[in-house]
């Protein structure tokens, strides 16, 4: 569709849902300001924003999840102030989580039964699911168990689960971000069809090519405020992210380093699951150069908080799996392994990397006792403790009023500065990192890329564990994918296209072509 | 209406009130009980929480209250380490008996033997047989993922069970003309565990739970492992990422507060108790509990608690030969306390809020 005959289209589209003067307040934050604007029959509308804009607030509004403290909202010219999600999927308001709810041990139809007010007998909404998901181009068995399907499969469940209470607004909460490039592909194409078929869709997300790419309009939250409504397509990436931000994007500088000997490897590494539930690791093997950056991309819960746990030494393996300059040390401990010079961080800030209880000054000691000297003999050293602290604080910009601050009161972009701050000041030989940008701002998230690259320019070897594919084709010098366990041959980042990507993360997995 | 919302941070003055509020919130419930019952609730009260300190018969009552605080703080100090860092010793009762009986076995095994040597042996042995009845449930855990809770309590009773076959048995006084009971160890100089400063109550003990009141400030507020510990109690994953085995946690808490509530029986037989009997354990196991959670889990705290949790057992005892009030109201009032506590808890963590319906 070309542009004037977007504008046209619009002119007589109906309005689907409008809000106008939203406003929500949190004790000390203000999550949602006068906020207005309105959702047309039939198109992709994307919210978009930083992590902390307020767009998960509004829509939560939207679905009935939280009431707001003024304004009006209305769905189909009627006044809509949903007091539960219940009322709001009456009324054809629908929602699809980016974290899905679903049990592992039914069946899709089982599954989606329990979703709905007035099940109809498990025949008669067997076939239904299979009617809607092939009209809609989701291939979908309904006697699958939850358990052997993929993300993206799981999704397809959610959204059929949606399409079944023929919504007139559909409301998608980050849904790619759980994809390969591939899947994401079939959920737009999806997507589409939906819209053309006059659903409105109300699109949550902060990446903006994908915006770009498939939205119609975009309304952009900053703060808690509208601050601009455009045509995504009629701008750059950059000038979305301006306005996002509210400034020009820092630009990344990734020169000036020399790939050294090598510092870390890891040698066919097996794991077992640990206790419960995870994935098990299989002949992981990779090798690390100093002043190189390994990216390692893949889906969500392929591994990734395996390997990691494997390289901190939480997870201990043969001592020759994981070696750094030589020396073995996969059976090492934690602590022996960053007195050895490895460091890590984990993705979850608060409860791993982080004791959301404990002052940063008490957070320095879980990982920098002995590099930095606050622990001796067995002694904690507040003080130094404390005064490394402000370090940390001082040279990545941790917006917070002081070191005694807990750090379950910082927002995550600051904790997650402080986080990756508390062991790059240690001057790690080689440092891991999973996720180190997720849920964060994008200044906050420049801020970290740049510091990991600054540390790998000094020398030390980086290892970006990520799910964010642009963060990992901006950082690393190699890519290897993770998948079931199974970390890929590394190929150099730069030339390596996104369906090449897709391929190396996906596997076999999830990949039907859509019968559209 | 009233509803509670979360407070994002724990309030530290509420923290320090509860305790307080529990306290007086007691009082008043207990008054009230006492008037529903017939007698005064004042002059109940006072009897309870004012004569043994400052009453007339202070002078015989109040050497008491060290007497019954030191075994209380002893064991309140080792189970709130387990505590913090999420393990829970529920059995302290059973390895204050098992100490008992393994710190008296030592002298009675050399009797009539003198020596200065004697009394430390015996608080060694009762230390080793408090940590090897803690180590039982220590190891369930760690090799079969068996809960501490059930394992430590249950062996409460197998350790009762020990005593009354002690008393009976292999221990008994064989110049005690048949009555059950080993030999009186206070009549045994170099076993005795005899009131050191007249007047004062103080025997071994009460210096052991000193030592133990600063050892876990110590040890919370600059050593290491104290942060671990901490850090094991509130994010489990991150101790696991700062270094802490789970395996050896587990060992180090349940072992260090066995061994702990294992002196204080040694203590108390050698003392105040003098001897094994079939009734060895006294409740202070268990009541230690509640002066642990009462003292906030802190060293300080733990402290007035115990001295709290004494002298709720003197008045109680007062309020029985003055008053005539049952003999169960000390476990009421000690079962209130930890009630009212728990409630008010929420507190620290909720605030109340008075909303007005839309």
């Amino acid at each position: 569709m070309t542009q004037p005959e977007v504008v046209r289209a619009e002119a007589f589209r109906a309005e689907v849902f409008r809000a106008d003067g939203i406003g929500k307040s949190y004790p000390g934050v203000r999550a949602n300001d006068d906020v207005s604007f309105a959702v047309l029959q039939g198109e992709i509308h994307a919210l978009l924003g930083e992590n902390g804009a307020g767009k998960s607030t509004l829509v939560k509004m939207i679905y009935g999840l939280v009431r707001p403290d003024q304004g009006q909202m209305a769905l189909n010219g009627q006044p809509h102030h949903p007091t539960d999600p219940r009322e709001a999927r009456a009324s054809g308001v629908a929602m699809v989580f980016q974290h899905f709810s679903l049990f592992d041990a039914l069946t899709v139809a089982e599954n989606i039964a329990l979703g709905m007010e007035h099940p109809p007998p498990r025949r008669e909404l067997a076939a239904r699911i299979t009617t809607v998901s092939h009209e809609f181009g989701l291939p979908l068995n309904p006697s699958r168990r939850i358990a052997t399907l993929s993300a993206g499969e799981r999704q397809r469940v959610e959204i059929i689960r949606c399409l079944l209470q023929n919504p007139r607004l559909l409301i998608m909460d980050e849904p790619t971000s759980v994809l390969t490039p591939q899947e994401a592909e079939l959920l737009f194409a999806t997507l589409r069809k939906l819209a053309d078929q006059g659903t409105a869709i109300l699109y949550i997300s902060h990446k903006l090519e994908e915006i770009r790419a498939h939205c119609d309009r975009a309304t952009i939250l900053r703060g808690g405020k509208v601050v601009d409504s455009c045509n995504p397509r009629a701008h750059s990436a950059r000038e979305l992210a301006a306005m996002m931000v509210g400034g020009e994007m820092r630009l990344i500088d990734r020169t000036g380093r020399q790939a050294g000997d090598v510092l870390l490897q890891v040698n066919d590494l097996s794991l077992p699951v640990p206790t419960g539930e995870g994935t098990a690791l299989k002949n992981v093997s990779l090798s690390l150069r100093a002043g190189e950056i390994l990216g390692i991309g893949g889906v969500a819960g392929n591994g990734q908080e395996e390997l990691l746990a494997a390289l901190s030494g939480e997870m201990r393996s043969a001592a020759a799996a994981v070696t750094l300059d030589g020396k073995p040390l996969g059976a090492a401990s934690p602590e022996q392994r960053r007195k050895a010079g490895l460091l890590t961080a984990p993705e979850d800030r608060l409860g791993h990397a982080a004791v959301p209880d404990f002052s940063l000054t008490e957070n320095t000691l879980l990982t920098a006792g002995t590099r930095k000297e606050l622990v001796r003999n067995g002694l904690i050293d507040h003080k130094a403790a404390k005064s490394y602290a402000e370090q940390v604080i001082k040279d990545f910009d941790v917006r917070t009023p002081g070191p005694g601050t807990a750090a379950r009161a910082l927002s995550g972009g600051n904790l997650q500065k402080f986080v990756i701050g508390r062991e790059v000041l240690q001057t790690p030989r080689v440092l891991v990192v999973n996720q180190p940008t997720w849920g964060v701002d994008a200044g906050a998230a420049a801020a970290v890329r740049q510091a990991l690259l600054d540390l790998a320019r000094a020398g030390a070897g980086v290892i970006v564990i990520s799910q964010d594919l642009d963060e990992l084709l901006e950082l690393s010098d190699r890519f290897c994918a993770l998948n079931e366990g199974r970390l890929s041959a590394p190929r150099p980042t730069e030339g390596l296209t996104l369906d090449e990507i897709g391929l190396m993360l996906g596997g076999a997995h999830g990949m039907e072509v859509a019968s559209i | 209406m009233m509803r509670l919302v979360p407070r994002t941070e724990t309030s530290l003055p509420w923290q320090i009130a509860t305790p307080i509020l529990a306290v007086l919130a007691t009082m008043i419930t207990g008054g009230a009980l006492f008037a529903i019952m017939g007698y005064d609730p004042v002059a109940a009260i006072r009897t309870i929480f004012w004569d043994p300190l400052f009453g007339p018969a202070a002078g015989y009552s109040r050497p008491q209250l060290l007497v019954k605080a030191a075994p209380l703080i002893l064991i309140a100090s080792g189970l709130a380490i387990g505590f913090r860092a999420g393990i829970w010793n529920i059995g302290a009762e059973g390895q204050y008996i098992i100490g008992g009986i393994t710190g008296a076995a030592v002298a009675l095994a050399v009797y009539p033997a003198e020596g200065m040597w004697i009394f430390p042996a015996m608080v060694f042995a009762g230390a080793l047989g408090g940590w090897a009845w803690g180590m039982i449930p220590a190891m369930l855990r760690n090799w079969f993922g068996a809960s501490e809770i059930l394992v430590s309590l249950m062996l409460v009773y197998v350790a009762q069970k020990v005593a009354a076959w002690m008393a009976f048995g292999p221990m008994r006084n064989p110049e005690g003309f048949g009555m059950p009971g080993s030999r009186n160890l206070t009549q045994y100089p170099s076993a005795a565990n005899p009131e050191l400063i007249d007047g004062t109550g103080a025997h071994w003990g009460v210096v052991a739970a000193a030592i133990a009141v600063l050892a876990t400030w110590f040890l919370f507020s600059r050593h290491i492992r104290g942060f671990h510990i901490r850090t094991a109690g509130l994010a489990p994953r991150a101790a696991r990422f700062a270094g802490v085995k789970p395996e050896a946690l587990v060992a180090f808490c349940l072992g260090l507060s066995g061994a702990l509530a294992g002196m204080a029986g040694l203590f108390e037989v050698a003392g105040p108790a003098g001897q094994i009997t079939d009734s060895l354990g006294s409740g202070y196991g268990f009541t230690a509990i509640i002066v642990a959670f009462l003292g906030r889990l802190h060293p300080l705290g733990i402290l007035l608690a115990g001295l709290l949790l004494a002298l709720t057992y003197i008045g109680g005892e007062l309020a029985q030969l003055t008053l005539q009030l049952p003999a169960a109201t000390v476990q009421v009032f000690q079962g209130m306390l930890l009630f009212f506590l728990l409630g008010f808890d929420l507190l620290t963590r909720f605030r109340v809020e008075r909303r007005v319906l839309a």
